[in-house]
């Protein structure tokens, strides 16, 4: 199954995003102000800009592996949660660069394993089995608490918010970067050729399976990084905190309000939800929930291109008017 | 011994009936609209609601307000089928788009019920006693109501299969189930079709509600339980097969009412062991083709 990509990119007036320089400039401009920004802003933009780095991440490395092979994976919950819970695990045993890396290598691992076995299932039945997935972790463990060792939940060390700040920045810098690279690459072009047609792909001397189960568990090495660091947030973590099923839809969505066939797509996606929710959370306490749903089917009903493929379509339009007349 | 046999047996069935009902629903939408209802759960827990609210406000029996809640539940269904999915049917490219972005509106619908029933009854956990006195069969016991449950579950699931079997109705179900486009050329209305089929899934869901609150204690956030017995009880039996369905109801029930014997609290577990390996070895499921 696969989740619509952009328009195909018209190269005559769309790339006005494209151009290498512009691009370039801009990235390290906000880079910059982000980098800067604990010193001026205030406690709460912090706080804020490190759940939407946050939301940036799981929907860029989400789309990392489903944006071009069309696999639509409902495990980043899972992923997010073996992060946590790593942290929460290794909190006061290892340094917390160690942690870091060993979520993220954890959730990996487990993306190996899932993906070794069901890679081969085509559709539906892969997203079956991703959504079950996230389930069975947390049915597991809560029994294992309940059982095993007669306890839910742990706590977990906390940082000051700066820092998680900037780890979350650097994961969300290494994120982008490594989706960058993917996309240009022989290896990028490899994936898109799976999600076009994996059959003619594997004829044409794309090692499929090794490749999708690599990229897959890529992906997910960047959620698991994100779940260890925002562990240190919440001081208390249970199962039901940490594999979170809306943790799972919430990237999928953000790359589709976003848009999937460039790399801003997703990212623009999911900062704009993310403020979206928040704002949402301190207008209406109590419905925000319901409008979020309302939010989210209306734009999967009226943005299918997501915001940049509308962006995309404006432009163009506006252009053609200007160029009537020639 | 015997009676712990019979007890294990007699339980696996009684859950098994319920099981099965809810999965008949989910495999009409999916197999048939096509639309993998995440939110399938939600309708359940609507049915569950109406019939507390029925009950506690004005006395009236669940068996009775199941005349209410299946057709309440039923014109949902319909009326969100026609709105939503029929839009997204007709602005999606193929078929594997509409269905990964039906599921994300699915997603979308189950905040916006969960929340919305939130809002009108409070999130706590409610629950009203109805028949629970004990029958006895051999030593075991069991309560009345969930012998009804059984009962019911049953008539609903072979009303339901003859209505599909032996209906003209019920033929133009099939057809539009086996390929859509040649079934709109022989004339059948397929926009209506499947938002019947949508709203007879979700009343199949609604009923299934109704149910399980004369026996089990309800609360808004339980829908999604049931989804996933649901989804797990349609890959056993065979995606879109109603029969399928009722046979890996009744499993998924049996295998249920065994683990919870052996180790209470793993039956769930189990569901989702059972259904990875299933997907695994055979994803088509027992009656699948």
């Amino acid at each position: 199954m696969d989740i619509p990509s952009a328009a195909p990119r018209d190269f005559s007036a769309t790339n006005f995003l494209s151009r290498k320089s512009f691009v370039i400039g801009l990235s390290v401009i906000a880079l910059l102000l982000l980098s800067t920004s604990p010193f001026y802003a205030s406690r709460y933009t912090v706080v804020l800009l490190t759940t939407i780095f946050m939301y940036i991440v799981l929907t860029v490395s989400w789309t990392l592996f489903s944006g071009p092979t069309g696999y639509v994976s409902l495990a980043p919950a899972a992923f997010f949660g073996a992060g946590v819970y790593t942290s929460a695990l290794m909190g006061f045993v290892l340094p917390l660069p160690a942690i870091i890396v060993l979520g993220g290598l954890v959730s990996s691992c487990l993306a190996l394993v899932v993906g070794a076995l069901t890679l081969r299932l085509r559709g539906i039945y892969f997203v079956m089995f991703t959504f079950g997935l996230v389930e069975l972790l947390l049915h597991f463990i809560l029994w294992w608490e309940v059982n095993i060792t007669g306890t839910t939940g742990r706590v977990v060390p906390t940082l000051d918010n700066t820092t998680v700040y900037y780890l979350m920045l650097s994961i969300l810098v290494a994120v982008i970067l490594t989706a960058y690279f993917i996309k240009k690459s022989r290896f990028g072009l490899a994936l898109q050729s799976i999600g076009e047609c994996e059959e003619a792909a594997a004829h044409t001397g794309v090692h499929v399976t090794a490749l999708k189960v690599t990229t897959f568990a890529v992906s997910a090495f960047f959620m698991g990084t994100a779940g260890a660091v925002m562990a240190t947030r919440w001081t208390y973590i249970d199962p039901r905190i940490a594999f979170n099923l809306t943790l799972s839809f919430l990237p999928v969505l953000m790359a589709i309000f976003g848009g999937m066939g460039q790399l801003y797509g997703p990212i623009l996606g999911a900062a704009i939800f993310t403020y979206l929710e928040e704002f949402l959370i301190t207008r209406f306490p109590y419905y925000y929930m319901l409008i979020f749903g309302i939010i989210m089917v209306i734009s999967i009903l009226y943005l299918s291109d997501g915001l940049v493929g509308l962006v995309q379509k404006l432009w163009n339009r506006s252009w053609r008017v200007k160029h009537a007349d020639t | 011994m015997l009676v712990t046999v019979l007890d294990i047996l007699i339980a696996g069935l009684l859950m098994g009936g319920i099981y099965a009902l809810i999965a008949v629903g989910l495999s009409l939408q999916y197999g048939v609209a096509r639309v993998l209802n995440i939110a399938h759960g939600e309708f359940i827990m609507i049915g569950a609601f109406i019939t507390w609210t029925l009950y506690i406000l004005l006395k009236v029996s669940p068996l009775v307000s199941i005349v209410l809640s299946g057709p309440l539940v039923f014109i949902t269904g319909f009326i969100l089928h026609s709105t939503i999915f029929t839009r997204l049917r007709s602005s999606s490219p193929s078929t594997a788009v509409f269905e990964g972005k039906s599921m994300l509106a699915c997603f979308g619908l189950l905040f916006i019920i969960q929340n919305t029933a939130i809002l009108m009854w409070g999130a706590e956990i409610k629950g009203y006693s109805y028949l629970a006195f004990p029958v006895n069969f051999w030593g075991a016991k069991f309560a009345a109501n969930r012998l009804i449950t059984l009962g019911f579950a049953i008539a609903f699931g072979s009303a339901f299969y003859f209505f599909l079997a032996r209906t003209r109705l019920g033929k133009a179900i099939r057809a539009a189930a086996q390929d859509p486009r040649a079934a709109a050329l022989m004339g059948v209305n397929i926009s209506r079709v499947l938002a019947l089929c949508f709203g007879l899934g979700a009343m199949m869901a609604g009923l299934g509600g109704t149910l399980i609150s004369m026996s089990y204690q309800i609360q808004p956030t339980m829908g999604l339980e049931y989804t996933m017995i649901a989804l797990i009880v349609i890959v056993l039996g065979g995606l879109g097969s109603i029969p399928g369905s009722f046979i890996g109801g009744f499993l998924l029930g049996l295998v249920g009412s065994i683990v919870t014997y052996a180790q209470p609290g793993l039956a769930l577990v189990a569901y989702y062991v059972i259904f990875m390996l299933l997907l695994l070895a055979k994803p088509t499921g027992i009656l699948g083709r």
